[in-house]
Parts: C-alpha cells; sequence; structure tokens
C-alpha cells in the first residue's frame, strides 16, 4: 500500500520521527504553522523555515461529532475524531486528535504529535496527515 | 452632527419558502418607508448587502429607479454595520441628509461552506475536517470555561432564554420555548456545544431609513439617535476562526476593540447600557461577548444569569429578541437585526417583550469570520 501526505511541506520524518514543519520570524521570533513569507506580528518578511517540538500540552479540544460537507474528503463511513490546539511553546497548532472521547481529554494532558492515514484516495493511496495523541493515561 | 433612525422595517427570520432574499429585502424597505410615512424618491442614497440573497442595488428595479447613490457592502457578518458605517458617514459629511440602509440573505439550508483557499489557507485544512466554524466555537468555549472556572450547564440556561424570548417575538424563526435539560441532551454538536446552542444559517432582511438628527422632527416622533458605530478586524494574536496556529501571545478580540472604540465614540459607558443585543453564534458566544464587549467582568456571567439580570425584566437584559439562537443568522441582515430591536425596545414598541423601565441606552454588537466585529449604541 502506498501512502502521500495530504500536503507538501506540513511535516517531515527524520530517522523516523515525525515533527511539523514552522517558521520563524528572524526579526520578532514569531513562529507560524505552516510556513508562510510574511510576519503577521511585525510584518516584515524574513521568515525561515523550524521543526517544531513533536511534544506538548493540549490547549483546548472539542469533537468534531459528524461528517462535515465538503471541503472535508474523508470516508463515506464517518468515526467521530478529537480536534484541539496544542500548545508547543513557541506556537499553539491546531490539529486532529487521536482521541475522540471527551471524557478522555483534558486541557493541561500531554500529547504527541504522530502522523495517521485518514482517507484513502480514488487510487488507493493513503492520504496521511498530522494528528497529536495522548502520552498518558487522562485521569481526572 | 447625530445620525438618527427614523424608520424601521423587517421581513420576519427564518425561513420563508418561495419568497426570494430580495423580495424579503424589498418587504422590509416598504415597512421602513411607512413607518417614516416617506416615498422611495426621498432617499437621498442607499446602501446594503447580502451574502447569498443577491445584489442589493438590483432593488431600484422593484423600489424605483430615482438615480440615488446605491452602494453594494459585501463584508460578511459585517455587512450591516458596515453599511450603517457608510450611511452615517455621508450624512456626517453633509452630503445626503437623508437615506436607506437595507441587509437581507437567504441562505442555503446547512452549514456554511468554506473554501479554504479563498481564505489564505490550504485546501489540506479543509480536506482533514479541520474547517468548521463549530469546532471554533467548541473550541473558544471550552477554553473560556475552564479559564473561568465556569459550569458548562449555563450554556443551556442561556439557549433556553433565546427561545424563551423568541417566543415572544413574532418576527423570530424559532417561537417554542424549549427547557435547559432539553438542551443539554440535544445532539452533541462540537462539544460542549450541542445542536440546540447553535444558530443556523437563515433567511431576513431588515431596513432602516437614517436622516440628520437635527432634521428627524420633521418626520417622526418617534426618532432615535445613532450614538455610535464601530467596527475592527483582528489583531496579532486574538483567537479567531479558521486559525491553523494560534500565537502564545494572547491579543484582544475584535469585539473588545469594537465595544471600546462604539463607547468611546457615544460617550457612556457599558454601565449605562440599558439593553443589549450580541453575537450569540452559540450560547458560548453570548457568554464570552458578555465580558468582552464590557457589559461585565470575566467570570461575572454565571452569576448574573442565575440571577436573572440578562432576562427581559432583569438588570442588563441580553438578547430580547431571542438573538441568533432563535432567529437564526441571515448573515447580511443579522447585524440590522439586533438594531431593529433596540430601537423598538427604546420606542417602547417592544410589545410583550418590551425591557421594563423605558431603556434610554441600547448596545449592539456583532461578531464573525475572520475575525471582526462591529457594534452600535442606540439612545432615545
Ligand atoms: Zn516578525
Amino acid at each position: 500500500m502506498t501512502s502521500r501526505a495530504v500536503a507538501p511541506g506540513l511535516f517531515a520524518e527524520r530517522d523516523g520521527v515525525p515533527h511539523l514543519i514552522g517558521s520563524a520570524c528572524r526579526s520578532c521570533g514569531t513562529t507560524t504553522f505552516p510556513q508562510q513569507d510574511g510576519c503577521p506580528r511585525c510584518t516584515r518578511v524574513d521568515m525561515q523555515p523550524c521543526e517544531l517540538p513533536r511534544t506538548g500540552t493540549l490547549w483546548s479540544f472539542t469533537v468534531q461529532a459528524f461528517r462535515p460537507k465538503p471541503p472535508y474528503q474523508g470516508p463515506e463511513e464517518f468515526t467521530p475524531y478529537g480536534v484541539g490546539y496544542v500548545d508547543l511553546g513557541a506556537v499553539l497548532v491546531e490539529a486532529r486528535l487521536t482521541e475522540s472521547d471527551p471524557e478522555k481529554l483534558r486541557i493541561g494532558a500531554p500529547v504527541e504529535l504522530v502522523l495517521e492515514p485518514f482517507r484513502t484516495d480514488s487510487e488507493g493511496t493513503d492520504v496521511v496527515t498530522f494528528a497529536f495523541a495522548p502520552t498518558a493515561p487522562s485521569t481526572d | 452632527m447625530d445620525v438618527a433612525i427614523i424608520g424601521i422595517g423587517i421581513h420576519p427570520f427564518g425561513r420563508t419558502d418561495g419568497v426570494s432574499g430580495r423580495q424579503q429585502a424589498l418587504h422590509a424597505v416598504r415597512e421602513a418607508l411607512r413607518d417614516c410615512s416617506l416615498d422611495w424618491s426621498d432617499m437621498q442614497f442607499a446602501v446594503g448587502g447580502s451574502r447569498d440573497g443577491g445584489d442589493a442595488d438590483t432593488l431600484v428595479a422593484d423600489l424605483g429607479q430615482t438615480g440615488l447613490p446605491f452602494l453594494n457592502v459585501w463584508n460578511g457578518c459585517a455587512t450591516g454595520g458596515s453599511a450603517l458605517i457608510s450611511a452615517v458617514a455621508s450624512i456626517q459629511s453633509g452630503a445626503s441628509d437623508l437615506g436607506m440602509v437595507i441587509g437581507f440573505d437567504k441562505h442555503p439550508r446547512g452549514p456554511f461552506n468554506a473554501d479554504p483557499e479563498s481564505m489564505g489557507l490550504g485546501a489540506w485544512y479543509g480536506e482533514t475536517g479541520l474547517m468548521l466554524t463549530t469546532q471554533f466555537f467548541g473550541l473558544k468555549a471550552q477554553r473560556y470555561l475552564h479559564d473561568h472556572d465556569l459550569d458548562p450547564a449555563i450554556l443551556s440556561t442561556i439557549a433556553a432564554k433565546s427561545f424563551r424570548n423568541g417566543a415572544l417575538n413574532p418576527n423570530a424563526w424559532r417561537r417554542t420555548a424549549i427547557s435547559e435539560q432539553d438542551i443539554a441532551s440535544s445532539t452533541m454538536v462540537s462539544h460542549p456545544l450541542t445542536q440546540y446552542m447553535y444558530c443556523s444559517p437563515g433567511e431576513g432582511a431588515v431596513a432602516l431609513v437614517l436622516c440628520r438628527a437635527d432634521k428627524a422632527r420633521a418626520y417622526t416622533d418617534r426618532a432615535v439617535v445613532l450614538k455610535g458605530v464601530s467596527f475592527r478586524s483582528r489583531r496579532f494574536g486574538s483567537f479567531e476562526v479558521f486559525s491553523p496556529w494560534l500565537s502564545p501571545e494572547r491579543g484582544d478580540s475584535p469585539t473588545v476593540e469594537a465595544s471600546q472604540a462604539v463607547f468611546e465614540l457615544a460617550g457612556v459607558s457599558p454601565q449605562d447600557v440599558d439593553v443589549a443585543q450580541v453575537q450569540d453564534t452559540e450560547a458560548g458566544a453570548e457568554l464570552m461577548h458578555m465580558a468582552e464587549t464590557g457589559l461585565c467582568k470575566h467570570g461575572e456571567q454565571e452569576g448574573l444569569i442565575r440571577s436573572g439580570a440578562t432576562e427581559i425584566g432583569g438588570s442588563l437584559p441580553i438578547n430580547t429578541d431571542g438573538g441568533c439562537i432563535a432567529n437564526g443568522e441571515p448573515i447580511g441582515a443579522s447585524g440590522l437585526r439586533q438594531v431593529y430591536e433596540n430601537a423598538l425596545q427604546l420606542r417602547g414598541d417592544a410589545g410583550n417583550r418590551q425591557v421594563p423601565g423605558s431603556p434610554q441606552v441600547a448596545f449592539t454588537h456583532v461578531y464573525g469570520a475572520p475575525g471582526i466585529s462591529a457594534c452600535t449604541i442606540l439612545t432615545r
């Protein structure tokens, strides 16, 4: 089975370990995800690609409970998925979460980056995107 | 120079099958003209818009081709606010004395379609299922409840008030009260928000006749004064819909800035407000916006709501016409609906949902994608 990234430039793997690719402003230090050319904080055009930390903490979360309309292209047979912002220090990244039970999600919980196929395209290729997975059992 | 609202008209909100958005706008315009006993030919300018209901300026085919300047506004949720700003500027500049502001819409059923690339986002953002306004509201409410240690049950209490007020409003879409229990147990859409806590895209139209305040008495004895109208887009660091990333440095939302600006313009403070209409795309939005607008402090909302302060008879009545939750959200008309409701309240014409004690200062607040807010203050 072949696979491909959902879009180029979002994430990469080094020694089998995935990381997101952001950009950092050389002028004011602002970090964006994904990469962009101009800095939305200081307005300068001096951004440099950077690897983002692969672990962080959950800043907020929700659960997508129904199958979204297009442009969503996930499988027809819908499985709810979590969505959250993950605090990676220099930047908070919005991402799918591997956990979709709100009872098992907690603000402040440690999470780590994973790559996961979220659909199969018309040629039978797995389309891979990024998500965050809880790293410790969530106990309230 | 003050600007007055001398005529108000509305087409009922909701779903009106077989009646186009343009037809609903025509109805609202004619109602507004009737309200101040003027004719379309008296209008020196018009400004208006809709997102999905058609081009506002084509209404002249039905209203009369008088040659008046007619500006189309295409500004999402701020369509009404932007139209008002433009109308006020036209009158204050001396270019005209009298004109019409129109907002209308008729959206397809279901949630709004979002196109990532038209908003400068990668196609992957939509493809992987991150581009839903409903998710944003769930994420923002979740974090807000956490930060201010608020009981999620307050969300059902807020929505129940919306439906209760909507039941008193003949122009509302949802006119049946729904219990807090039924709201809490309705289908979960985006945790912690359930189906009945959200508004839906809908239909409706509002028209307002504006004129120089010092000339208003020539037309009506029921004028209300538009003391201020403001509009702001987002600054760096604010937490907005469709954000693949956020800065760890939190900035004020456009709601905070637009509210501060309008209170300054009007020369009144949030404590002076007798009735307020705030953006309630869902129940959490009303909760957060109560504080972001300055009407109360962050974290105070739960106590205020539970004490009945935000009810029609309370000390700070909010969304007296049922808000977006009971009226739906026809984007082009929604902001002007709030102004229509406040004009009714200040006139004392709000019927069985009238705020007691003859309110003097009324506030409206709109918030929408991609991080914009428009506010007004009306006085008697
Ligand atoms: Zn910068």
